[in-house]
């Protein structure tokens, strides 16, 4: 088998580029057969990329705009299927109007790889950042990724591909992107050259399960309750590999590229001897980094832990990250309306998953920069100090608050 | 854009090919028509063919898990999809072919989607795919005018007044469904100057439906076919009866048979010779009371809907197909 390899990327280089940016040239770099596009804020500066990268011939590709965002999903869908690599994606209620497509291409263990630009839902209207779109997805069989930076963009779209594609995953994968915040913000990236992304990255193949005259197959009868428990239970178990399937990739893309992160799922920032953790995903990261240097400097033991894998979620790396603190302070750009202590979607799965523990951490929930909302060092403060006292008068007075917000 | 197959127009009954591609393993009922369109489609396709079959009675009652009547290589798409579902297949293919990760070879694609699928829900996604003349497809709306699948509900291709579970005549509304039937066809053809081919059949004339399904898989581009199919079940009438209403559709002028090829319309069968004079149209009463679903009509009704039925004949621009002519001047 031949492959068309684009010529633009021939040598590894440095560019000033968004985290969209980042993930269209990851596109042309991974040869990707069929994209569909639908415009909505702020995804789609992806789709504006990859037409001009298309159209400027960088690479070949099948680059097709839909009518809607369910069409768009289902039109990858069934690429996937035939065995092509495929690539989408959408934003706040967008994603939502494709839900049915999105919820049958993971029961069909089809490895699109789409990206998230996240978006607050409607209504009412708002452009900005909140996680509560990916966040739809969580239990259905999707793998879903935070990413903090364009560089980060690039990679994670880059092993998508490989770990999505692994016959031992075939699991579809959402690489979430903070509206804004990622996708139009430029940072300087490096991209890898085309040659090394070959070599981590091989044509995709369905295998026995590509459909094709020579190969007959029937794609998702009616099962009923005849079966379907034990096809969900092969998704489970699919995704139970892929905790494995995930850290090789991970491996093997330092042995390739000569760099990367130290841990697939969670980024540790000054965690070692806190007392204090902050926990948040995606590009939050930033202001509570700087909080937290200016608090060690006068001489606070706090944290920060960066969940990056949301699916499947590391629930033994965060166990062992957080079993020795003594407060955490779960920072959510997401909202849960009457959920358990009215807490963030992370906070609620993150107590869940230190639950079993001997010695528990006290736990604190926080709602913070919805909307795009900024959010500020002070008040990254803010939610320090609340960890604090809690620590101090040893109990929570108060398990979910609202940070920055009118009153 | 990829290459066709060689698929010849057949020239009488006996030349239709012997082999199935849509076999034993449904469970569809007895004197369905849309099984017969099923296999008949497939018998035209041929083996190197993929199937992609939207949600409704000819997903749920072929396919049910460990049985499959289907030969060639078949997959489900969601209720709305089959448009989608033929664009994503073709364009994979022809990526891949293009390529060179895929051996070239044409293969044919074809979407099925019932009335519910097709006219309703499904709509912009076959209008999307019928704007892209780059791929190879073909979209089968096997409409037998309800949601047949789900307990037979009205779809906007339901005839005016038909009983059905969402519209049950009851003691103070005897007419429940006042909406007409869409006219589908003729608007995906209309709507869409670029698509090559758009044309009505019905599998009680085999042939015709056998030629006209080639004609869609070998002009090029995407296509449409509307197939009218009887369904016992939701029409309410012995299964024995099923090719004989067909006809009966089709000869009282309520279904019009017709290709339109390369933006020109030619009229087939019974439908022309009634256009031509040599025919009259056959009452709609000897159709509608030979069903169930219209058993509580009374002579006012049956009038209005053969009101409506000659309307289309003598007052459409085009018979059948276009409702509306240009205003004359004062």
């Amino acid at each position: 088998m031949t492959t068309t390899q684009t010529q633009l990327f021939q040598t590894e280089k440095e560019e000033l580029i968004s985290g969209s940016e980042a993930i269209a040239i990851a596109c042309a770099l991974a040869d990707v057969d069929v994209i569909t596009a639908y415009p909505i804020r702020p995804y789609d500066t992806v789709m504006q990329y990859v037409s001009k990268l298309k159209a400027d011939g960088a690479f070949d590709c099948d680059f097709i705009v839909a009518e809607s965002e369910h069409s768009q999903f289902e039109i990858v869908k069934h690429a996937s299927a035939v065995g092509a690599r495929t690539f989408c994606g959408s934003s706040g209620v967008g994603w939502f109007y494709a839900m049915e497509a999105i919820t049958v291409t993971a029961g069909l263990r089809l490895p699109v790889v789409a990206m998230v630009g996240n978006r607050a839902l409607d209504d009412p209207g708002a452009f900005g950042v909140e996680h509560n779109d990916a966040l739809a997805v969580r239990d259905l069989g999707w793998m879903l990724y935070w990413v903090a930076t364009a560089q980060e963009a690039l990679d994670t779209a880059l092993l998508a591909w490989k770990i999505a594609e692994d016959p031992r995953v075939f699991l579809p994968f959402a690489v979430s992107c903070d509206g804004s915040f990622l996708t139009h913000s430029q940072a300087i990236v490096r991209v890898p050259d085309n040659k090394k992304v070959r070599q981590f990255l091989p044509n995709y193949n369905r295998g026995k399960l590509q459909l094709h005259p020579d190969n007959p197959i029937t794609v998702a009868p009616q099962v009923n309750e005849d079966w379907l428990m034990e096809i969900r239970r092969q998704t489970n178990e699919a995704m139970l590999r892929a905790t494995q399937v995930i850290p090789e990739a991970y491996d093997e893309f330092k042995q390739v590229f000569g760099r990367g992160d130290p841990s697939p799922w969670i980024e540790e920032f000054m965690t070692e001897d806190a007392e204090i953790v902050l926990v948040g995903m995606g590009t939050l990261a930033m202001p509570v980094r700087v909080a937290i240097r200016r608090l060690r400097e006068q001489g606070k033991k706090v944290g920060f832990l960066r969940v990056k894998f949301f699916r499947p979620f590391a629930t033994e790396e965060i166990r062992n990250a957080l079993s020795h603190c003594k407060a955490v302070g779960v920072i959510d750009r997401d909202y849960s309306y009457g959920s358990p202590s009215f807490g963030g979607v992370l906070f609620n799965d993150l107590r869940a998953a230190l639950y079993p523990l001997q010695r528990h951490p006290l736990m604190l929930s926080f709602i913070a920069g919805l909307g795009g909302r900024e959010v500020m060092v002070r008040d990254v403060n803010q939610v320090v100090d609340m960890c604090q006292k809690a620590i101090d008068t040893g109990k929570i007075e108060q398990e979910n608050t609202w940070i920055a917000v009118r009153e | 854009m990829t290459s066709v197959q060689d698929l010849p127009q057949v020239r009488g009954v006996k030349n239709i090919p012997v082999e199935e591609y849509f076999t034993s393993g449904h469970r569809t009922c007895q004197g369905c028509e849309s099984a017969l369109v099923m296999r008949l489609m497939v018998k035209a396709a041929g083996q190197r063919t993929i199937v992609l079959g939207s949600t409704g009675c000819m997903y749920v009652a072929n396919t049910t898990y460990y049985s499959t009547p289907w030969v060639v290589p078949w997959m489900h798409t969601q209720l709305g999809s089959s448009g989608s579902a033929a664009t994503g297949t073709a364009a994979a293919l022809a990526s891949m072919m293009r390529k060179g990760k895929m051996k070239q070879e044409p293969i044919n694609v074809i979407a099925f989607c019932g009335d519910g699928g097709g006219v309703d829900m499904g709509l912009s996604a076959i209008s999307a795919a019928l704007q892209h003349d780059e791929y190879n497809l073909l979209i089968i709306c096997y409409d037998n005018e309800s949601y047949a699948n789900t307990d037979i509900q009205v779809s906007g291709s339901s005839p005016w007044g038909a009983n059905s579970t969402f519209s049950p005549p009851g003691k103070v509304h005897r007419i429940m469904n006042k909406r007409w039937k869409k006219n589908t066809a003729p608007m995906l053809a209309a709507g869409h100057p670029d698509c090559k081919y758009v044309a009505t059949t019905c599998a009680s004339y085999g042939l015709d439906f056998t030629n006209k399904i080639r004609r869609a898989l070998t002009i090029g581009g995407p296509t449409f076919v509307h197939c009218f199919d009887p369904c016992p079940k939701g029409w309410d009438y012995d299964p024995k009866y099923s090719h004989e209403l067909g006809m009966l559709g089709i000869e009282t002028g309520l279904w019009v048979l017709y290709e339109i090829v390369n933006g020109e319309l030619v009229l087939n069968g019974p439908s022309r010779t009634i256009a031509k004079g040599i025919r009259q149209r056959k009452p709609v009463e000897e159709y509608l009371m030979r069903q169930g679903r219209f058993a509580h009509m009374t002579k006012e009704d049956i009038k209005f809907f053969q009101e409506k039925v000659d309307e289309s004949w003598e007052k459409w621009w085009i018979p059948g197909l276009i409702p509306f002519g240009e205003k004359e001047e004062a």
